[in-house]
């Protein structure tokens, strides 16, 4: 049997952020780090992903549209958050709108850390989210 | 009685390795373009694990009858490649294969999703680019050969190309559109254009997702079928050509994909057009005066 | 004999009925009565005819018919004339008067050569099929009509209900038809003519609204122009040729020594099947109450047109006037599914449609060979049903629903499941694999291109993708799952019958068209061009349909197993994280909630609907006048 680790699909959703992090996503995808050997694909599309990279914090806007794009994926899931921002809220936390991280509404696998995250940890942070994955197929 | 057995083969054969073929076709695919894109690329097995990984998710539906259109879909692609394979009359095998698209269409149309919705337009529009070329691809064959049965077309002594350069340039033409490549991957989006989502894809997870790949892998290798269709003849060595064309023609899409930006619906529909209209006419009209 | 004359006169005598009575009871038992009478004599007739298996002639002396049929068209003269200058309209009434004046001076004056014995009357298997879905279809539209009109009536206050006189004239119609296509006499075929071109007339002003009587009399001067080439066709072959019976026309072996009067009866074909340029009359019918509108365009006026020009293929074949019909048939197929494509308007769509099917009628008979004349006739019959099926349900959800636009049946298979599911079974079997369109294009394109042309084949190939794109997308927003309530139907149980049976012949067609083929149309053929003919559909070509036929109906029971059994978790839909969870409606960037529309492409930027229509109409009027003059000129 195949893993589902050999073809994880990716929905990249950007919270509150500055736009470093999400930057930095894309970059995982040019010829430089080339996710797509891992068989890793940004779908844009929760019913086709896997793995929810969330990057930038929850604010009081974003927050229903984070909860439902992540209800709208198929089990197996993951979430991991990319960035200090989509962790706790980073430099944005005292905003009068900030609720703090992405585990304030769906359940966080991986934190990524950095400001911006580099595209190594990035993708470190996939792999391990790959584990917890194929945990959560076996269950 | 052996004529039978060996259609009963061929079509046993097509149901049986298309996919496989198709697959590895796509994962070949992926390879080339990472490397024209300067990317290792992931493994040339790399459809079979997505497959197969999408088959054991979940699937998220919204009524079980988006499921059934799904299901008519491949089941109609594989009917229409096993009449194709086994030598039966291509136009109605065009037929066939226009109520095949319709189930997808039909599928795609079923939720109320304005991004799903709007790719089942879109595919329509390409039904409607391509849908002229097909026909008069089987015209041509019935011109150069005097009939539409796959089988007899695939017996002559001279290879229908010969006769039909035109035909087969606006066919190579329109497959672009089939093969859901750049410039005219307008209704599905792959790759980074996600203007809307991932449009007529949009709403299929899990298993209908996976259906649809292996529909798509049915679909190509039996338009590759009708590509060696142009080449085959009756003599032995028209079989390694073409497959050395269906590999050539494969090439070029691949390598149109790489090198083109999406363009816009309606350049997509015009263009195809003028190609089928002017390469068709031309080619009909020399067949009728020339032979 | 007594089944021709019944099927002819009784029509009237239940018209005259009808025209006087006011009661609704009463009326519906009459039509009722006289519908299954209608029915029961056709299909009688037929069976009688088919088992002899003879093609048959009656009536040798018709002073009297005759006399009868020359007040009835004074009358109809004076009924034109008078309405015309009432509504202060010039043309019609120049128009009729000329054609009056010229068949008087005909029958009266002129010196006309000692005319043997002739066969009036006349049956064949073509007159058969004619037969049969004139009877069948267009009764079931009488009695759909019973209980339409009623809810029509309830719906438009504003229009005085003269329903004594609108039922009176469907079944005028219908008299109508049944004598055009027993008559074999040339004079007796344009006096039944000259009975429909009016009484579409009057149905299509029934509502006396303004738009009603231009439309009206629009169709009434372009089927008098038609009229009036049939008139000078009759003349001229009667005192040229010395013909006067159809059969002799067709029977004369080469076309080009009957090449004018061909060429003007096609003319009159093509004006009454509504190809273009006459395309409008047809278009602007639609302003009547929907059962008018199913009759014309499915079971009697428009067919009176393609049945004419189907009758004139064999002397079409290789003429002039071949070359003129197909050319118009092609264009008029192709132009009209592009202008389907940009409407939304169910009725419209509908009509567009119409003429395009024609016009591939038109085309198959231009073409003149065996095999088109076959897929020609084929293309009749499956046509028929499927659009006056269509016809009604699109009436039925337009008295449900109060609107007829295709925009506004979005998900109604879940409002009205049981309409939509009908309107489906039409739509289906306009276009998709294996219902008859598609095997008649089939049979259509194969002949196009043994007769080497490839004009036809470009049309047939464009037209026939944007036959599809326009069905298709209409298919797709009947089928939208868009949450909500089935609502109460109030369609009658009269329109439930007539749809009910329209959909069932609809399917049962698919299964039974190749005995069709093998019995009725196959011999047609014999009948038609006098020799034997290779079955056009050969035993092979059969078993194929056959068995996507069979792949139609297995793999969908078969995925229904298999989607039974599979697991699925219920979501709602992708809208970018702002679905509001009912799948309808989304919230939009100020919080508020909007309801979702996704509205079809009707490429209304790209193609201008009257741009197209005129450019068109011109490119025909040029065929038309060219052939004719090269066709005419060539002959004199």
């Amino acid at each position: 049997m195949a893993k589902i680790s050999k073809s994880p699909w990716l929905l990249h959703y950007d919270g509150s952020s500055c736009n470093g992090c999400d930057i930095e996503v894309l970059a995982c995808l040019t010829p430089v780090y080339d996710v797509e050997r891992f068989g890793i694909i940004n779908t844009g599309n929760p019913k086709h992903a896997d793995i929810l990279l969330i990057t930038g914090g929850i604010n009081t806007q974003n927050k229903q549209v984070v909860e439902q794009i992540y209800s709208q994926m198929p089990n197996p899931k993951v979430v991991v958050a990319v960035g200090i921002c989509a962790c706790n809220g980073g430099v944005f936390k005292d905003c009068y709108n900030i609720l703090g991280g992405a585990d304030k509404v769906i359940p966080v696998d991986v934190y990524v850390p950095g400001c911006a995250a580099r595209p190594e940890s990035i993708i470190d942070g996939v792999v391990k989210a790959l584990d917890i994955l194929e945990k959560k197929r076996e269950v | 009685m052996s004529a039978y057995v060996a259609v009963l083969i061929r079509v046993i054969a097509f149901i049986v390795l298309a996919p496989l073929l198709g697959g590895l076709l796509s994962g070949i695919d992926r390879k080339i373009t990472a490397r024209m894109q300067g990317r290792k690329g992931p493994s040339v097995l790399q459809p079979f694990y997505d497959v197969i990984k999408l088959i054991n998710k979940e699937t998220l539906s919204i009524g079980r009858m988006q499921y059934l259109y799904m299901f008519c879909f491949l089941a109609f692609i594989i009917f229409t490649g096993s009449c194709f394979f086994a030598g039966l009359d291509i136009l109605l095998v065009f037929f066939v294969l226009t109520t095949a698209v319709m189930f997808f269409v039909l599928a795609a149309s079923f939720p109320n999703s304005p991004f799903s919705r709007m790719g089942a337009m879109r595919e329509l529009a390409q039904m409607l680019a391509y849908e002229p070329m097909v026909l008069l691809a089987a015209v041509g064959f019935y011109k150069a050969t005097g009939t539409f049965a796959v089988n007899d077309i695939a017996r002559q002594d001279v290879s229908a190309i010969i006769y039909l350069p035109g035909i087969f340039i606006g066919f190579v033409y329109i497959l672009t559109i089939k093969f859901r490549k750049s410039p005219f991957d307008i209704s599905t989006s792959h790759h980074a254009h996600q203007e809307m989502v991932k449009g007529i894809t949009t709403e299929l997870s899990g298993g209908m997702f996976a259906i649809l790949e292996i529909s798509h892998w049915y679909e190509n290798i039996m338009l590759l079928g009708v590509v060696a269709l142009f080449v085959i003849n009756s003599h032995w060595w028209s079989i390694p050509l073409a497959i050395l064309v269906c590999f050539i023609v494969y090439f070029i899409e691949i390598l149109i994909d790489n090198t083109s930006a999406r363009v816009k619906w309606k350049l997509m529909l015009s263009s195809a057009w003028a190609v089928t209209f002017i390469l068709g006419t031309v080619n009909l009209l020399i067949l009728q005066y020339l032979f | 004999m007594e089944f021709v004359g019944f099927l002819i006169l009784f029509p009237f005598v239940a018209a005259a009925i009808l025209a006087c009575t006011k009661n609704d009871n009463v009326r519906k038992i009459v039509v009722y009565a006289s519908s299954i009478l209608i029915i029961a004599a056709a299909v009688c007739f037929s069976v009688m005819h088919l088992i002899s298996g003879e093609a048959v002639a009656y009536l040798e002396e018709t002073e009297m018919i005759d006399r009868i049929m020359m007040c009835g068209e004074l009358f109809l003269t004076v009924l034109i004339v008078v309405l015309s200058i009432r509504y202060k309209k010039v043309l019609p009434a120049v128009l009729s008067l000329l054609q009056t004046g010229l068949m008087l001076w005909f029958e009266l004056l002129a010196d006309k050569p000692e005319a043997e014995a002739q066969m009036h009357l006349f049956c064949d298997r073509l007159t058969i099929v004619m037969c049969l879905i004139v009877a069948v279809v267009g009764t079931l539209i009488c009695v759909y009509a019973v209980g339409y009109l009623k809810d029509y009536h309830n719906h438009h206050t504003e229009y005085k209900d003269r329903r004594p006189f609108f039922f009176g004239m469907l079944f005028v119609f219908l008299g109508a038809m049944f004598g055009l296509i027993f008559s074999n006499n040339l004079v007796w075929i344009y006096f039944f003519w000259e009975i429909t071109s009016v009484s579409s007339f009057l149905l299509i002003g029934y509502t006396k609204t303004e738009e009603a009587i231009t439309n009206c009399f629009r169709a009434l001067w372009m089927n008098l122009l038609g009229g009036l080439g049939f008139c000078i066709a009759i003349i001229y072959s009667e005192l040229v040729l010395n013909i006067s019976t159809l059969k002799e026309l067709v029977s004369v072996g080469d076309g080009q020594m009957v090449i004018i009067p061909v060429i003007l009866l096609a003319f009159a074909g093509l004006t009454k099947s509504a190809q273009f340029p006459f395309s409008k009359w047809l278009l602007g019918a639609m302003v009547a109450p929907t059962p008018s509108s199913a009759l014309l365009h499915s079971a009697t006026m428009v067919k009176a047109g393609v049945y004419l020009l189907l009758r004139l293929a064999p002397v079409m074949a290789g003429t002039y006037a071949g070359t003129m019909v197909a050319l118009i048939g092609g264009l008029t197929f192709f132009a009209a599914s592009v202008l389907a494509i940009t409407q939304s308007d169910g009725k419209s769509v509908l009509a567009y449609s119409t003429i395009s099917n024609l016009g591939l009628i038109t085309a198959c008979a231009g073409v003149g060979v065996a095999q088109t004349v076959w897929a020609g006739v084929l293309l009749v019959i499956f046509h028929a049903v499927s659009k006056s099926l269509l016809f009604q349900t699109v009436g039925a959800i337009e008295n449900a629903t109060g609107s007829r636009n295709i925009e506004d049946m979005t998900g109604l298979i879940k409002r009205f499941p049981a309409l939509a599911i009908i309107l489906c079974i039409g739509i289906a079997g306009m276009f998709l694999a294996p219902f008859g369109m598609l095997i008649s294009k089939w049979a259509v394109l194969k002949a196009f291109i043994d007769a080497n042309n490839v004009v036809l084949i470009i049309f047939l190939v464009f037209g026939s993708a944007t036959t599809l794109f326009y069905w298709t997308k209409w298919l797709c927003k009947v089928l939208v799952q868009v949450p909500g309530e089935a609502e109460r139907n109030k369609t009658s149980a009269n329109q439930w019958c007539s749809m009910g049976i329209h959909a069932f012949m609809m399917i049962a067609l698919c299964f039974v068209f190749p005995v069709i083929a093998y019995y009725l149309l196959q011999p047609m053929l014999y009948e038609l061009y006098g020799k034997i003919i290779d079955p056009v559909l050969s035993a092979s070509d059969m078993y194929i349909m056959l068995l996507m036929l069979v792949a139609l109906v297995v793999i969908p029971v078969i995925g229904n197993i298999f989607v039974k059994n599979v697991n699925m978790t219920k979501s709602n839909e992708y809208m970018a994280g702002i679905n509001t969870g009912d799948n309808k409606s989304f919230v939009d960037s100020f919080d508020n909630v909007k309801t979702l529309n996704v509205a079809n492409w009707y490429f209304t930027d790209m193609v201008d609907e009257h741009k197209l229509m005129r450019l068109t109409i011109c490119l025909a009027s040029a065929v038309i006048v060219i052939f004719a003059v090269i066709g005419i000129g060539g002959a004199l």
